[in-house]
């Protein structure tokens, strides 16, 4: 069995190159968010307070699922506002009253914007108030494009979150799970961070009841009123790569010990979650290695499509050096892997199985960009000539009528890639362009520009 | 503050990006924090460009926030000089700039001393204008001053063609039919014998601006875009302009009429009467239609009719004045322009609407219960939830407003496609109604088919947590699932079917 050592960051920064670039690259905003997360958390409703461009953006980017009467909604900041001609107190009153009239949520979840951050309103402050008034309880996030790329906006929501559960509880001491039957071992309360479709929750669950840990309670939950019991000294582990605000908050407002572990996407990386997980615990983990062995060679056929193919990531999402891990085990050459923002230490464990992966196969470590710049890229993609781009949609046309497969990065964050079972999800995607293209080589030219 | 779910007109930077991108060999840089350059994944899915959208962002970040943009907006913008040699550098307000307050003129000042492409900001405010007023105003800033840069260096030529010539002002991207549209017009002028001089701005340089003032006259289909443009050059060169969009038999004519009386003005002598004869009785399909029996079923019927104030009053024209449809009543969302609509489609409907709720549009449409509704995006999913049928029939839109065949809403053509998604829309409501009234086709049960989930011979139960993970699973998808994971549980020998046995069915049917 290989255990997951302690990360050492010196030993990582000689090994892997990271380089920063311009951060002129193109992503969701953050506040799209809204989108996974009001579905996922039933009974919330997500007020956005910014502007037109914010709803703009919603509107387009959501697309059906505007009209499917969702509970979230544009608080659209008028000239009055932005002047402070308006009270934001009277006005989010208004608003809000009109939210719990209407849709009667559970918590009504504001998001800050860039507007919100310019004029300095002062959310924090007016939620604790309004909430008393309305009786409702509210929880802010900033989720903005100054400070955050797409699925951060995630992270913004949950470290706001990780604060609220059972505050008054914080005095009670630390406390062993009590096992609920006879599959479970006696262990600290273990509670995970990120938002998964419920489906994936019972498979993540399942597969560490199989080890005999009880998980006492996801961040988030179901609804509102069902968030988990947080306290000192219980464990925390994230399932995505993007939560390092959430982590930062549950060790150090909620004084919890994070179990630092690669994310469970793909079979490799829920195998080294799963041991690490068990290695706290101090449990011998049982057949794993079996059950990876029997994902991959389910995966045989997806594996053998791309195997020796080269992949570039363009980054938008923070998914990135996951995947590329991943992609690297089944097979692939990553030229490149460009990330919105890196955070060494919540992705260690992450950082040092890419390293372990590529030395096993052989490969150099590919270049870690922090902040790409698109340009630069597109322009290296045409001197590398990969053999897939995993790219956002703005990118992703004009790519291919260069002749060039790519992937939309975005459908990674909406599929679901976590665990042993969805493994195939993932490489389903990645040659999803492959199969295709495939099939269309009879027309004739790949290449549908003249241009460069 | 506003409680807004959904919105018809985007924010202004849309609109100045829109015509931007348009023109060939612009470039935009916007002043935007990061995820504001959605614009380009739209160009880019909804139009499927080919080419990188020629918009970049400069980008706002904390940083910024604290110490200004101090040279970043000038180097990214003589950067994109450099790398991409364009005519033109469109610097682009937003939200965020305009509450910033930064002096952006100052840096597009600074930046044009070094830069070869020309550098304009971009004369909109996010808090006054929407897309379409942005739009509008950008083009008329952009021709203004190529207009002027050749005034100055004495390179503007105002004699006219020799033949009669026309600019075409209103083809751009991320418009509802417009590359059709514009094909329509094109064929529409050579039929009539008029060389077309210049279509702005899609695909045009902003190099050819200058010899706008050589056509004999301007035209503007769509009056959101395009109207400044037209009025700037009256102005200036006394240059006469049709906004009577072509929409519709009896308006094309109408088009073609005022193009006759310029032409005529400008000693052309020409007669166009035999033409729109031909055109409308011969050629065009849909004035026949309009008059054969099929259509009389349609006379009196209730529709409504909500859009762009162009579309929406070409609609209610051609509803009521070609088809004899009652229209209850007829909207726009564009309130500024509530004048000119009262004034076109006051004496053919009702009641008219201004309004940018769609909540009120949905409650209005559900008061009134048309036969028929023609509208955007956002009333083709109410006309879902109440069952009513409904035409596309202008912008906000999605990607299958987007077709690859040729759709024209303009000309005579056009009246041809309009003709058929009006009496599309109505047969199949009727059809719907009648076989509510008759108790549907198929009055025996369906048994077993296969295709759904109720199949009652499986002997293996279900226990209550993977029921409801069942439940969770699409519908379409639903009775696939449930007869794979029984199958599996089959072989295996279980009785019962657990979340665990579901997701080793999952990985075994990979």
């Amino acid at each position: 069995m290989n255990q997951i050592k302690h990360v050492d960051n010196n030993d990582l920064k000689e090994k892997i190159n990271f380089e920063c670039e311009t951060g002129n690259y193109h992503t969701f905003c953050p506040i799209s968010c809204v989108a996974w997360l009001y579905q996922k958390i039933e009974d919330s409703f997500f007020l956005v307070i910014g502007t037109k461009t914010c709803g703009y953006f919603l509107q387009n980017a959501l697309g059906v699922m505007i009209f499917a009467e969702p509970r979230y909604a544009m608080a659209e900041l008028e000239e009055g506002d932005i002047s402070a001609q308006l009270s934001d107190y009277e006005e989010l009153k208004r608003l809000c009253l009109q939210v719990k009239r209407d849709r009667n949520p559970s918590v009504i979840f504001w998001i800050g914007t860039c507007t919100t951050e310019i004029i300095k309103m002062d959310l924090e402050g007016i939620a604790p108030k309004l909430e008393a008034e309305i009786s409702l309880p509210i929880v802010v996030a900033r989720a903005n494009g100054l400070d955050y790329a797409f699925t951060q906006g995630e992270d913004t929501v949950l470290a706001a979150l990780a604060q609220r559960p059972n505050a008054k509880q914080l005095e009670t001491q630390l406390e062993k799970a009590i096992p609920t039957d006879k599959d479970y071992i006696e262990h600290v309360p273990l509670i995970l961070f990120g938002s998964i479709p419920d489906p994936v929750v019972n498979q993540l669950t399942l597969e560490l009841k199989k080890q005999g840990i009880q998980v006492s309670g996801w961040l988030p939950s179901k609804r509102y009123t069902e968030l988990p019991l947080i306290n000192e000294g219980n464990y925390v582990c994230g399932v995505n790569p993007y939560l390092s605000r959430t982590a930062t908050t549950l060790m150090r407002r909620r004084k919890c010990k994070l179990i630092g572990a690669p994310f469970p996407i793909g079979p490799d990386g829920t195998r080294a979650w799963l041991e690490k997980i068990c290695t706290v615990f101090s449990i011998e983990p049982k057949g794993l290695q079996q059950r990876e062995d029997e994902i991959w060679e389910k995966l045989k056929y997806y594996v053998s499509l791309i195997d020796g193919k080269s992949v570039f990531f363009m980054g938008d999402n923070l998914l990135e050096i996951s995947l590329a891990r991943f992609l690297i085990r089944a097979g692939m050459i990553v030229f490149e892997i460009g990330i919105p923002y890196m955070d060494k230490r919540y992705q260690g464990a992450e950082l040092q199985l890419l390293q372990k992966t590529c030395k096993e196969k052989n490969i150099p470590i590919p270049i870690i960009i922090e902040k790409p710049d698109n340009y630069n890229q597109v322009d290296r993609i045409r001197d590398m000539k990969p053999d897939l781009v995993i790219t956002g949609m703005a990118h992703a046309n004009p790519l291919e009528a260069r002749g060039i497969n790519t992937k939309w990065s975005v459908e990674f964050t909406f599929a679901q890639i976590h665990g042993f079972t969805n493994a195939i999800e993932v490489l389903e995607l990645v040659t999803r362009p492959l199969r295709r293209n495939q099939k269309l080589e009879k027309i004739g030219s790949q290449r549908y520009t003249d241009r460069r | 503050m506003k409680l807004a779910y959904w919105m018809y007109a985007g924010p202004a930077h849309i609109g100045t990006l829109r015509i931007a991108s348009s023109f060939k060999n612009v470039h935009a840089i916007m002043h935007a924090p990061l995820g504001d350059d959605y614009f380009n994944v739209m160009r880019s899915m909804l139009e499927r460009k080919r080419d990188f959208t020629a918009v970049t962002a400069s980008v706002v970040d904390r940083h910024v926030l604290a110490r200004g943009s101090q040279e970043k907006v000038v180097n990214n913008i003589s950067r994109k000089d450099k790398e991409e040699k364009p005519d033109l550098v469109v610097l682009t307000p937003t939200c965020t700039s305009s509450i910033l307050q930064e002096d952006l003129q100052n840096f597009v000042n600074r930046a044009s001393i070094e830069t070869q492409a020309d550098v304009l900001l971009a004369d909109v405010n996010h808090y006054r204008v929407n897309e379409m007023q942005a739009a509008d105003r950008t083009l008329e800033q952009i021709v203004q001053f190529y207009i002027k840069k050749a005034q100055k260096t004495k390179q503007l030529d105002t004699t006219k063609t020799i033949e009669p010539s026309v600019n075409i002002i209103g083809s751009f991207n991320l418009a509802f039919h417009n590359q059709h549209d514009i094909a329509e017009l094109k064929r529409l002028m050579s039929d009539l014998n008029i060389k077309i001089n210049s279509i702005i701005p899609e695909g045009a340089s902003v190099q050819e601006l200058k010899n706008l003032p050589k056509a004999w006259f301007n035209i503007v289909p769509y009056r959101e875009i395009g109207l400044l443009t037209a009025e700037y050059l009256k102005d200036e060169f006394d240059m006469p302009f049709i906004d009577t969009t072509p929409m519709g038999v009896v308006e094309t004519a109408n088009c073609i009429r005022k193009i006759q009386y310029i032409l005529n003005d400008n000693n052309a002598d020409v007669n166009f009467e035999k033409y729109i004869d031909i055109q409308t009785r011969f050629v065009s399909q849909s004035a026949w239609f309009s008059r054969s029996i099929d259509c009389q079923n349609l006379t009196g019927k209730k529709a409504i009719v909500f859009g762009d104030s162009t579309h929406a009053a070409a609609m209610t024209k051609i509803l009521t004045k070609e088809m004899g449809i009652n229209v209850v009543w007829a909207g726009t969302y564009c309130k500024y322009d509530k004048s000119w609509f009262e004034k076109e489609v006051g004496d053919l409907c009702d009641e008219i609407v201004i309004t940018d709720d769609h909540n009120l549009i949905g409650d209005l449409i559900a008061k009134v219960e048309p036969a028929v509704i023609f509208g955007t995006q956002m009333e083709r999913h109410v006309a879902k939830r109440l069952n009513i049928p409904c035409g596309v029939i202008s912008a906000p839109v999605h990607i299958q407003n987007f077709p690859l065949s040729y759709r024209p809403f303009l000309g005579y053509e056009g009246a041809n496609q309009i003709a058929d998604l009006i009496y599309n829309s109505f047969t199949l409501g009727m059809e719907d109604h009648l076989l509510e009234i008759f108790g549907g086709h198929d009055t025996k049960e369906v048994l077993s088919a296969g295709l759904s989930v109720t199949s009652e011979d499986s002997e293996i139960k279900w226990n209550l947590e993977s029921q409801a993970e069942l439940t969770k699973i699409p519908g379409f998808i639903r009775g696939k699932i449930k007869r794979n994971t029984e199958k599996f549980a089959q072989e295996q020998k279980m009785e019962t079917i657990t979340l665990e046995i579901m997701y080793a069915a999952k990985e075994a049917a990979a």
